[in-house]
């Protein structure tokens, strides 16, 4: 029988639908493959097999009395593991909740639910989604299926590497810097960072509220948009959730037109810092998309240098608030101290064993922001860099429908590599957090492999907020060029994981 | 600005309830210093005439009507409560003594 896991999600919705396969065999093939290869990859924190074969038998069971069922309806779905599930524990990545498991699912979860679509299993990801690489996860690193000593990106990198892999068709990320579009692009997969409130943030675990949003993960643009679809839309339960609808998004991928779409190169995203393989799979792709009747225009975003620092004061002061509510009472890890001890003492206790170094340093960097005496300084200032960079977006717009850059300035980089030098760490999303600072949308597809070390380029497309269905229409667009030119999807040319026995 | 130094990340990590031993306080004084540093030119750039953004797409007036909803039952709010009495979170003593 032909794999399973090889084929997008669109491909395995009509082989469902057409009865050429059963929920139960496709949701089989990818437990399999999980437990073939995730010893190696470590994409998965928790493997939801028994109530993903329960919801799969149940879809097909629909089917079979002709039941009318949502398009993706038995096909299976990754949870990057900072996103809430009943019935499956959510540690975000962290020691402090451990084995913890929420009363209550998220939003995004019920929509998939409803759609039904077995839950593979909750993904790995930097501890509370803080970090470029998954080496901040309290539970180890997951490694790229393009070269095991290499990073999958993050903090998605369970999420990214699962789908590349071709453990699961589909997943959820978060992306509150970039750590859907990021690690897209180090594994070759496809992420979307929707518009700010165009899907519900409701169960998905804060780490700065006004940048968090969650998005599709997925090999094909068509598939991001399928999964969109379902995410997106209104909720209550979410006071900053936009009252737009969803908008044809599907429809925008299938139809993937660029003739006399303006496309806006960044000027400051590309040049010093950036790796010279990503530059030239940069340059092919405004060649292709020149050639398919795209205007290539350049814009100029000079308040984008500040970007990072308004952002690594904007999100570690969001964090230390948020992360207040581990205090050991409520939920997770509680250690006490020797003798008769106050909550105060089983507080500092708590969160000295229950949090990890990154989110240590972000917590006290954000409680120094925020504090008497700087925060005019600190957070007031970088909020107002935060209105630059909207400026710069809205003149940019004037000029383009849609922009391009690199996702990313370099290739996966070796584990370790940028562990003990913060800064160079934060450095690699240089170009996807001005979109979280502006709430604008965000789509990276892969745009080939670096000639130096043949590893995944990302190429990243941004779009005025609400206009997330031009990020499908470019992007297919440039998806097919490229495909046609390599002669097959860029997973393809991954190298085979070695099968080892005995994963989860 | 003042740079920051390791009595300053003692009395931050007070403030953010972590305890810390000493050799954690200096790395993290060597680290953030470097991180701070990098960022505080953010303080110059804007002048007083920029308005500050604190949420990318600003909503107004979000209410709902006033009617009880789903809610946890008191049995599932402390399911994952590290101790619980009486159906509430049990915590340590809060004062010092008696």
């Amino acid at each position: 029988m032909t794999d399973l896991t090889r084929f997008s999600a669109d491909a395995l919705s009509r082989k469902l639908a057409s009865k050429e396969v059963s929920a139960v065999e496709v949701t089989q093939a990818h437990l399999d493959r999980i437990d073939a290869v995730d010893g190696a990859i470590n994409a998965f924190l928790h493997v939801n097999a028994d109530e993903a074969l329960r919801v799969a038998a149940e879809v097909d069971r629909a089917r079979a009395g002709a039941e009318t069922l949502h398009p993706l309806a038995g096909v299976p779905i990754a949870v990057k593991d900072l996103i809430v599930t009943r019935g499956q524990p959510t540690t975000a990545g962290s020691k402090i909740l451990e084995g913890w498991q929420s009363p209550y699912d998220a939003t995004v979860v019920s929509k998939l639910r409803a759609a039904r679509m077995p839950l593979l299993g909750k993904t790995n990801l930097d501890e509370f989604a803080m970090g470029s690489s998954t080496e901040h996860s309290a539970y180890g690193p997951t490694r790229n299926p393009w070269d095991l000593d290499r990073i999958p990106g993050g903090s998605g990198g369970g999420s990214a590497a699962a789908v590349a892999a071709f453990e699961a068709p589909l997943a959820l990320g978060t992306d509150t810097g970039g750590s859907i579009r990021q690690p897209g692009a180090v594994t070759g997969t496809v992420g979307v960072k929707p518009t700010y409130g165009g899907v519900s943030r409701y169960g998905a675990i804060a780490m700065a509220s006004s940048l968090d949003q969650i998005g599709p993960v997925s090999r094909t643009v068509l598939d991001s948009a399928l999964l969109h679809e379902v995410i997106g839309g209104h909720d209550p339960q979410d006071s900053t959730s936009l009252t737009d609808p969803v908008g044809a998004l599907v429809e925008a991928a299938r139809r993937g037109e660029v003739e006399g779409m303006r496309i806006g190169v960044i000027k400051e995203l590309q040049g010093e810092g950036y790796q010279a393989g990503v530059l030239t799979r940069f340059q092919e792709a405004l060649e292709l998309l020149r050639s398919a009747g795209a205007e290539i225009v350049e814009v100029s975003c000079p308040n984008f240098r500040y970007a990072l620092g308004a952002y690594y004061l904007i999100m570690p002061s969001e964090a230390s608030s948020n992360l207040a509510k581990y205090d050991g009472v409520r939920f997770g890890l509680r250690v006490v101290p020797d003798g008769a001890p106050t909550i105060e003492r089983v507080m500092g206790a708590t969160r000295a064993a229950g949090f990890g170094d990154e989110v240590k340093r972000r917590i006290i960097l954000g409680t120094y922001a925020l504090s008497a005496g700087y925060y005019d300084a600190y957070y007031g200032s970088a909020q107002q860099v935060r209105t630059l960079i909207q400026r710069d977006f809205a003149a940019a717009f004037e000029q383009a429908d849609v922009l391009i850059s690199p996702t990313a300035p370099t290739t996966a980089f070796k584990l370790g590599e940028k562990l003990g030098d913060p800064l160079a760490m934060y450095l690699n999303d240089v170009a996807t957090i001005p979109a979280n600072l502006a709430g604008i949308p965000g789509l990276s597809v892969p745009g080939g492999l670096a000639d130096e070390d043949g590893l995944p380029v990302g190429i990243q497309f941004l779009a005025p907020a609400r206009q997330d269905a031009r990020l499908y229409r470019v992007g297919a667009v440039l998806e097919a060029l490229l495909e046609e030119s390599w002669g097959g999807p860029l997973l393809s040319r991954a190298p085979e994981i070695t099968e080892i026995a005995g994963g989860k | 600005m003042a740079e920051i130094n390791r009595d300053d990340v003692a009395h931050l990590a007070r403030l953010a309830h972590i305890d810390m031993y000493d050799d954690e306080l200096d790395r993290m004084a060597g680290e953030l210093a470097v991180i701070v540093d990098s960022v505080k030119s953010i303080s110059e750039v804007a002048g007083d005439d920029v308005p500050a953004t604190s949420h990318p797409i600003p909503l107004s007036n979000v209410f709902r009507e006033d009617v009880v909803g789903a809610t946890l039952t008191n049995e599932e709010a402390l399911l994952g409560a590290p101790d619980n009495a009486d159906g509430r979170f049990r915590v340590p003593a809060i004062l010092d003594g008696e």
